[in-house]
């Protein structure tokens, strides 16, 4: 809707080496998958019966796109993500990856968990190496794991133990091994959660550089408006269903303009800013008018400042 | 049963409270491997390890001060030992004197005898130790991942373990003759139940999300056994096997009092009924040496294990 007035002018904060960017061996013609869900209902059982934790969640996720999941707290975001990757099923609907219904999980999918999830015994770089695909040679994947830890920021960290680092630290290596798989669908539940603010930047932009060299389709749960803003193609907001028993899941799609990379600060993506914030409950000191169409890029609109990183506390 | 009640009982309680000393000793480890382990796994961020306060080193966690701390008690009790003995308080076919020991087990040593005897027993209990661990291994691996093993299995073998060890013996010796193999059954039933115990309740309570994660990178059964289960569990399996040792040198004991023409339980028998305390001493110095020996290689074992994989 509003593609042709963005700035495209990209900030490159990130200084991560592009030559860098693994390659997948015999690339370019690797399949990709989409990701369709239909009607999808998930419930947990509890004292007063079966509480519905997602309910009537349609999507459909063309292979490449990222798509932002957001939502107050327990609003079942990672259980969303459980669902797609095959760790969880729905108690009504279908998920369907390259059009086959997934039955468990697939090896199609790799999943970036809320935790890091590392195994203690084992060195960040073996850590990695468990996401290498089933059949990988030896030199090969030792190959491919130096070039993620070297990514991720991680080389010099490589043979130490997950408890003697740190928490930002450990998420990467998460990162890297969910990325190990080469995956058709990357499944990432907060991946930037613990990391300090320029970090997080900076592997943002890594993300995208890897989604630019291999456009998996990525789907991201934050809670971080900024961040879905920056990385998404669409944005999936999410309601809890226990402050509105009724309703469906998704609260609101929102398409976010602009060809990526994206200007952190871009103006045009104030309105969908303060939209998502007031569909997770947080109002902006400014009176937003969304019933008055506003033109995003006049310069009287109030701007919030764009490089504060808006967090969602619940 | 040739033996009567009395030697019977003072035995197996020494034994038994030597047991419980180890138990004891590898329940510490297994906790203190617990405490560098669970918190990371469970915090998530796994650094529990790094932030744990240790206590201050003093005097006492020297490894030469420990050495000499540890032998004062038995060299008091050997001084008392030699002065009652030489000041004649105690008739001597009660209390051979610590000189009368050493040389009855030069004597045996000479006729040969005591280097068949130890190697019989060590060789009965490394035996039996090893069968009893593997299988408890095994079937703690079915308790304690899949639920049906777990219903199916779990009544059957605390049934099993309630059974008193000398209980077995008279079943044994009908079925397997007074062999080899009766003794080794009996070592190796002593040895599977504190690994099984111990083993199948860690695996109940690994870390489900490390076992998520594995399942979600394409591990399963057997893989995943490897992968993630065992190595999570490998503080327990060593106290579990620690623990196990210890049962082995007390089911050794009980097995060769009852029916044997060698090892070290043999001697004390023979002994009894010949009179020879001093035989009976160098026995039971000997079973605490051994079973020291033993306990300090699993010990070594151990910390190379824990270092490895926690
Ligand atoms: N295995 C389970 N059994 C019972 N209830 C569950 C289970 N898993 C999740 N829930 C419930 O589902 C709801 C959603 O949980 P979920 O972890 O998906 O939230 P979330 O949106 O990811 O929250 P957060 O942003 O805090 O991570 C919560 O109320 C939680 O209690
Ligand atoms: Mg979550």
């Amino acid at each position: 809707m509003m593609r042709g007035m963005t700035s495209t002018v990209h900030v490159d904060s990130a200084p991560v080496a592009r030559s860098g960017l693994p390659e997948r061996h015999g690339s370019s013609s690797t399949p990709r998958s989409g990701v369709r869900l239909e009607s999808i209902a998930r419930s947990f059982p509890s004292a007063q019966g079966a509480r519905d934790v997602l309910r009537g969640l349609d999507l459909d996720l063309p292979s490449g796109e990222i798509l932002a999941v957001v939502g107050p707290s327990g609003c079942g975001k990672s259980t969303l993500l459980r669902l797609v990757a095959g760790l969880d099923s729905p108690t009504e609907g279908l998920i369907r990856i390259g059009g086959t219904s997934i039955r468990g999980t697939d090896p199609r999918t790799a999943v970036a968990f809320q935790e890091p999830r590392l195994l203690p015994w084992r060195t960040l770089e073996h850590n990695v190496a468990l996401g290498l695909p089933r059949g990988t040679g030896r030199r090969e994947g030792r190959e491919r794991v130096r070039e993620l830890l070297q990514l991720v920021g991680l080389e010099h960290a490589a043979t130490q133990r997950p408890r003697e680092v740190s928490g930002g630290m450990a998420q990467r290596a998460s990162l890297a091994r969910a990325l190990a798989r080469s995956p058709e669908v990357l499944l990432l539940d907060e991946p930037f959660g613990a990391l300090d603010a320029l970090t997080r930047l900076r592997m943002q932009d890594l993300l995208l550089e890897i989604h630019a060299a291999e456009p998996t389709t990525v789907l991201v749960v934050t809670h971080d408006v900024e961040e879905a803003l920056y990385l998404a193609d669409r944005v999936l907001l999410l309601r809890s269903l226990l402050e509105d028993p009724a309703a469906d899941s998704i609260a609101r799609t929102l398409e976010v303009p602009g060809a990526r990379p994206r200007d952190r600060a871009d103006r045009s993506l104030a309105e969908l800013r303060v939209e998502l914030l007031a569909g997770l409950g947080v109002h902006s000191p400014q009176p937003a008018q969304p019933a008055q169409p506003v033109q995003p890029a006049q310069p009287a609109q109030p701007i919030q400042p764009a490089q504060t990183t808006t967090e969602i506390s619940s | 049963m040739s033996v009567p009640g009395s030697g019977d009982a003072l035995v197996v309680d020494a034994a038994s409270a030597a047991g419980r000393t180890a138990e004891a000793e590898a329940l510490d480890a297994a906790r203190r491997a617990d405490g560098s382990t669970g918190g990371s796994a469970g915090g998530g961020t796994g650094r529990a390890g790094a932030d744990a306060p240790s206590a201050p080193r003093t005097v006492w966690d020297r490894t030469g001060v420990r050495l000499a701390a540890g032998a004062v008690l038995p060299l008091l009790i050997l001084l008392a030992w030699q002065l009652t003995t030489a000041a004649e308080l105690v008739p001597a076919y009660r209390l051979p004197g610590p000189w009368a020991v050493v040389q009855a087990g030069a004597e045996l040593l000479e006729r040969g005898e005591l280097g068949l005897h130890i190697a019989i027993s060590v060789q009965r209990v490394l035996i039996g130790f090893a069968a009893g661990s593997v299988v408890g291994l095994a079937v703690a691996a079915v308790v304690g991942l899949s639920r049906a093993g777990d219903a199916l299995l779990n009544p059957t073998l605390a049934a099993l373990r309630a059974v008193p060890s000398l209980a077995w013996v008279p079943l044994l010796i009908l079925w397997l003759q007074i062999g080899e193999e009766s003794k080794i059954t009996l070592i190796a039933i002593g040895a599977f139940f504190p690994v099984f115990t111990t083993v199948a309740a860690a695996l109940r309570h690994i870390d489900p999300h490390l076992v998520e994660a594995g399942r979600c990178f394409g591990l399963r059964g057997w893989s995943l056994f490897r992968t993630i289960q065992l190595p999570a569990v490998v503080p327990s399996v060593v106290s579990g096997l620690r623990l196990a040792l210890a049962q082995a040198w007390l089911f050794l004991v009980a097995a060769e009092l009852i029916a044997s023409s060698m090892g070290l339980g043999f001697i004390l028998n023979d002994s009894q009924q010949t009179g020879r305390v001093d035989r009976i001493l160098l026995a039971i110095v000997l079973l605490a040496l051994l079973g020291s020996l033993t306990n300090a290689l699993l010990g070594i074992a151990e910390k190379k294990l824990l270092r490895r994989w926690t």
